[in-house]
């Protein structure tokens, strides 16, 4: 059974330097509260993989030097403009990228969850995504004639983070329809949770709550964190905090600002 | 060259949904990723032209106007199945071959410019039938005779499964449709208010130009009452910023 903590930096413990660290995208519950716990606790040279997109919190870890490498679709702060960080890291090359496109990342996710080495994907050739990834190949189909394909390796991450609205009390944690969740949690060797809430039930008793449900099973720690994925959204919860996402973007444009964002948000709040 | 000498009793946004939502004509299913207003308006158009019935619309920003319920990676394999009909992309560049780049502006390793990345592009451009190519800044900065990454091409090797591609690129200024076999554009129509000697002086990449170039219809009547009415109100839940500016609908949020 997952352990049930308050205690967000416990349940982070895991999450150790150099790890490979698969988070989801910008709408399907992101775990800011943690993101901001581990960038106090100062992670260095994550293999970041944001499934398949991201915005905030990518743009936080590389800017606070976080990452070492980036692997994505996208990084963009939506209606708020470019993730300032992100695209400074990239053009004076501090960070190593491995550019994607989304449905490769479910592929290769989904590959680890099902335990076999790669997933095989349309599309890709001509393109210089392919072109830049000296780890995927283009095989002919074994099942065609003249047919070239592209293959994917598996990724199997060190450590899933998400965060999800509730847990019960044995560690299942309902995600709803954001399923891409549920592939990272079984693509990865260790999946960490925060929650809005644990109630005091079983959601595999109930037929309804459990078709949404990630087991305990796959879990290893579940961390209590209110509003935990603010200022994003969480999906039929709370919405995005538009005020703090233009404000952090106007702050974050240059490194300057990004440091007081960080002083102010980040290190001064200890709970937060 | 020409100018539109009757008065404009409509905005450049529904010019743009209504010849978006032509293009997409009779489809089943079109789908419209994020951070995309004007294609949106143009889907739930054709919708209602339809009485509402036709085509599914999944709006991916929406969680009203999306049925997706096996996570983000549904979307994928829907349109890897061949379900989708119609998807929009777009480029920070755009090249007479129809390859977009989504990526970065000079050398890939050391560039001088990054955008956010290729997103779904490099599946989507080979596996949806209709893909529809939107971009407000029509330039020569963005419409480029060769494109510095190649986020995903206009067209392939005859061996290389493909049953998708462009259709068309609309801008701000014209409408080119886009031929897949000679992966060429030619110029379709210029928008009202707009000239021949702009669209060349502003398109950095060569073009087919028809014998006789015609303007782009303005909307209806019928068509401008769709997009006020029904499509504004759907408008609302997902773009409700853009909803408020161009339709004066629900209330505008701050940001």
């Amino acid at each position: 059974m997952p352990k049930l903590t308050d205690t967000l930096d416990d349940a982070l413990s895991c999450i150790r330097d150099g790890c490979m660290l698969v988070v989801p995208r910008e709408v399907s519950g992101v775990p800011m509260a943690a993101t901001r716990a581990l960038i106090r606790r100062g992670v260095k040279m994550l293999h970041l993989v944001a499934l398949p997109t991201s915005s905030l919190q990518a743009d936080m870890l590389i800017g606070a030097g976080c990452v070492e490498t980036l692997e994505t679709s996208a990084v963009s702060l939506g209606e708020f403009g470019p993730a300032p960080r992100f695209s400074a890291a990239i053009v004076n090359g501090t960070i190593r990228m491995k550019d994607a496109t989304c449905p490769a990342l479910h592929a290769a996710l989904q590959a680890s969850e099902k335990g076999v080495p790669f997933m095989p994907l349309r599309g890709l050739i001509g393109s210089d995504v392919l072109n830049y990834r000296d780890d995927w190949k283009v095989v002919d189909s074994p099942f065609g004639s003249d047919d070239p394909i592209v293959l994917l390796p598996a990724i199997r991450p060190d450590v899933a983070l998400f965060h999800a609205p509730m847990a019960d009390r044995n560690g299942n944690v309902w995600i709803g329809r954001q399923r891409e969740l549920a592939t990272m949690a079984h693509a990865a060797d260790r999946t960490v949770v925060t929650v809005e809430t644990i109630e005091d039930r079983d959601f595999l008793d109930d037929p309804i709550m459990a078709a949404g449900t990630l087991p305990g099973f796959y879990i290893e720690a579940v961390a209590v964190t209110e509003r935990g994925a603010w200022p994003l959204p969480l999906p039929d919860f709370y919405p995005l905090d538009a005020a703090h996402m233009a404000e952090y973007a106007r702050m974050a444009a240059t490194p300057e600002g990004f440091a007081d964002y960080l002083d102010r948000y980040v290190h001064d709040k200890r709970a937060a | 060259m020409f100018m539109t000498s009757a008065p404009r009793d409509f905005r450049d946004e529904e010019l743009l949904a209504d010849i978006i939502a032509g293009l997409i004509g009779d489809s089943r299913h079109v789908a419209v990723g994020n951070a995309s207003p004007i294609p949106a308006t143009a889907a739930l158009l054709a919708r209602e032209r339809n009485g509402g019935a036709r085509p599914y619309v999944s709006l991916l920003q929406s969680r009203k106007h999306n049925f997706f319920t096996d996570g983000a990676r549904e979307l994928f394999d829907c349109a890897g199945q061949g379900r989708i009909d119609v998807f929009f992309l777009s480029g920070g560049q755009i090249d007479g071959q129809g390859n977009i780049n989504l990526v970065s502006i000079g050398d890939y390793e050391h560039p001088r410019v990054r955008f956010p990345g290729s997103f779904g592009s490099a599946y989507l451009y080979y596996v949806v039938p209709k893909v529809i190519l939107f971009r407000t800044e029509h330039s020569k900065r963005t419409l480029v005779p060769k494109v510095d990454f190649v986020s995903a091409p206009g067209g392939n090797e005859p061996n290389v499964f493909r049953e998708g591609g462009p259709i068309a690129l609309v801008t701000n200024r014209c409408v080119f449709s886009f031929d897949r076999r000679k992966k060429r554009f030619t110029l379709q129509s210029i928008h009202p208010g707009h000239t021949l000697d702009e669209v060349n002086d502003n398109t950095g990449f060569d073009f087919d130009r028809p014998a006789q170039v015609v303007e782009t219809p303005a909307p209806s009547r019928e068509t401008l009452a769709l997009l006020r009415g029904p499509v504004a109100q759907q408008l609302v839940e997902v773009y409700p910023q853009f909803a408020a500016q161009v339709f004066g609908v629900g209330a505008r949020v701050s940001a």
